[in-house]
């Protein structure tokens, strides 16, 4: 008896199973850990990434973080006589949003002068990648690192 | 009294439906299927057009952080979820006995996957709570030279398997008391509490393809093991762990536990394939690939590597449609890379380039080929987005750097 109604309820779990219609993908609200279609966009359609020739007089280069650490950014301008940065480019060894942020960063410096460059914050690369707390210190990698180092190497 | 061991006889006919062996089991339904009528309460600015784009949600290959419900458990559990609800420490009735039956016919299929005696079973909400009451025991014994030895079996991050056996005879002979965390071992392994002389064992629900919220701890009876209730209560679980057993859980623990031992020859064939499938193809299109933990002493399913030039958060990003695990700082709260590799001694730049690969029972080869295909091609575009590998090919010792701090 208990067996009779144990198999009928099996044939319904089974059937359940086979005819429930499957549940879609839960569209990604930003929770702090899944990453934000801006950083996404950085990685699969990467702008800038790349190197300039380092023995140029035009060209700084910045090398700021530690693979121990799991943050390493180069970044690379090429300045013009009236001291506008007119490329940029940039690698970097580490997170999702470590790449976006140094991504972003030479997106933003381009056209820009030495010093408007300087004027950059790492909270407003944090807030246009819409960064989780826990993430700040990968847009201050790329502000107080590579950018200031390289300018100083700057003739 | 009659009527108590009739209803024993009766639940203890309710069989977990036997698999099909002949081919990988599937629970099917997993795979991906487009979703086309919106029939649930999903907020409607999610779906912009009439018919819903298929959105297909990701591949799973993170078994060490938990699995999936085996369909044949499920199919054990569900009577108890639905019709035979009662409490089953109720002596008073029928919905109590049943319930009683169930659980106890659960503690024998517990007690055989690991050669225990059904009595040395204690049902838990799972091996944390295990180890707790474990490692409890130590603080309070009496006798100051009394000592507790604690070992993973099987380790959830590299999947390197401790000699257990070896452990057990040296505490033994030491008349040391032995446990072992055996969340990620249990019916995957050959385990045997008195070969292997284990005096105390964590066991998880949901790492074995049962429920989440179960687990079980199993402590000797001879000679005894003397453990200190967590909870305290009404008594239940012989006082070592008050509070009503929750039957359908445990159901599905037994079911689980006795599924894992018919299919355990047969999956542990069947993952060591894949794995060895996924390592080759990714070693031989990969240059710089470092497999963590020992290859010997090794369960397969659990697949610890090391990518070099390429960090490990940036690389589950980019495998967006595979759900994986990585040992590396950026995926953990503290920002710190994993002990397990810190303690193994990996260079700390690859312990952050770290991903687990976990493969279980209802892993396809077409995922294993998939993930492989992605993996490689991802590792080869971050690696040309890696200053680090770009020095490497200039011919610069990236050891001989002195790197700045931040």
């Amino acid at each position: 008896m208990a067996a009779a109604g144990a198999g009928r309820l099996r044939r319904a779990a089974s059937a359940l199973l086979l005819r429930s219609p499957r549940l879609p993908a839960r569209e990604l609200s930003a929770p702090a850990r899944l990453y934000h279609k801006k950083v996404v966009d950085h990685y699969e359609n990467p702008r800038n990434v790349g190197s300039l020739d380092k023995t140029s007089k035009n060209v700084g280069t910045g090398l700021v973080g530690a693979p121990a650490c799991g943050d390493v950014m180069k970044l690379q301008i090429q300045v013009d006589e009236k001291g506008k940065i007119v490329d940029a480019r940039f690698k970097t060894f580490g997170c999702g949003s470590a790449i976006a942020s140094s991504s972003l960063a030479t997106e933003w410096v381009k056209g820009k002068t030495v010093e408007e460059a300087l004027t950059i914050k790492n909270t407003d690369i944090a807030k246009e990648l819409c960064l989780p707390p826990v993430k700040l210190h990968c847009s201050k990698s790329v502000l107080f690192g590579p950018v200031r180092e390289k300018i100083q190497l700057l003739p | 009294m009659l009527l108590r061991t009739a209803w024993r006889r009766a639940a203890a006919a309710v069989p977990v439906a036997p698999g099909p062996k002949s081919e990988a089991p599937t629970r099917g339904l997993r795979l991906r299927v487009a979703d086309h009528a919106p029939q649930f309460a999903v907020p409607s600015d999610t779906a912009t057009a009439p018919q819903a784009e298929s959105v297909l949600r990701p591949l799973y290959m993170d078994v060490q952080a938990t699995t999936p419900l085996d369909p044949r458990v499920l199919d054990a559990m569900l009577p108890y979820l639905v019709n035979y609800y009662g409490n089953p420490h109720s002596r008073t009735h029928a919905y109590g006995w049943e319930s009683e039956a169930a659980m106890e016919h659960a503690r024998q299929q517990v007690a055989s996957l690991i050669g225990a005696d059904p009595r040395e079973i204690i049902f838990t909400s799972g091996a944390t709570e295990s180890n707790n009451i474990a490692i409890k025991e130590l603080e309070a014994a009496i006798q100051p030279d009394t000592s507790l030895v604690s070992v993973m079996t099987v380790n959830n991050e590299i999947g390197v398997k401790q000699p257990i056996a070896e452990i057990g005879r040296i505490c033994s002979s030491r008349k040391v008391y032995f446990h072992t965390d055996a969340a990620q071992a249990v019916g995957k392994i050959p385990l045997d509490v008195n070969d292997m002389k284990i005096d105390l064992m964590s066991i998880s629900g949901h790492k074995i393809y049962g429920p989440k919220g179960v687990g079980a701890i199993y402590i000797r009876r001879r000679p005894r093991v003397r453990v200190e209730a967590l909870q305290s209560g009404g008594g239940q679980e012989r006082g070592m762990r008050s509070g009503t057993v929750p039957t359908p859980l445990v159901v599905g623990l037994g079911a689980a536990c006795e599924v894992a031992q018919q299919e355990m020859e047969y999956d542990h064939k069947r993952i060591s394939k894949l794995a060895e499938r996924l390592t080759q193809k990714i070693m031989r299109s990969l240059p710089d690939v470092v497999m963590n933990g020992d290859p010997e002493h090794h369960y397969p399913g659990c697949i610890n590597l090391s990518f070099a030039y390429v960090e490990g958060e940036s690389l589950l990003m980019a495998l967006k449609d595979v759900a994986l695990s990585s040992g590396s700082a950026c995926t953990s709260a503290s920002l710190e890379p994993s002990y397990v590799l810190r303690a193994i001694g990996t260079d700390e730049d690859l312990a952050h380039s770290s991903i687990r690969f976990g493969i279980g029972r209802f892993t396809t080869e077409e995922e294993v080929d998939y993930t492989v295909e992605k993996c490689i091609h991802h590792v080869k575009r971050l690696r040309e987005m890696s200053p680090l590998w770009e020095m490497v090919q200039d011919g610069i010792d990236l050891k001989s750097i002195k790197w700045t701090q931040h």
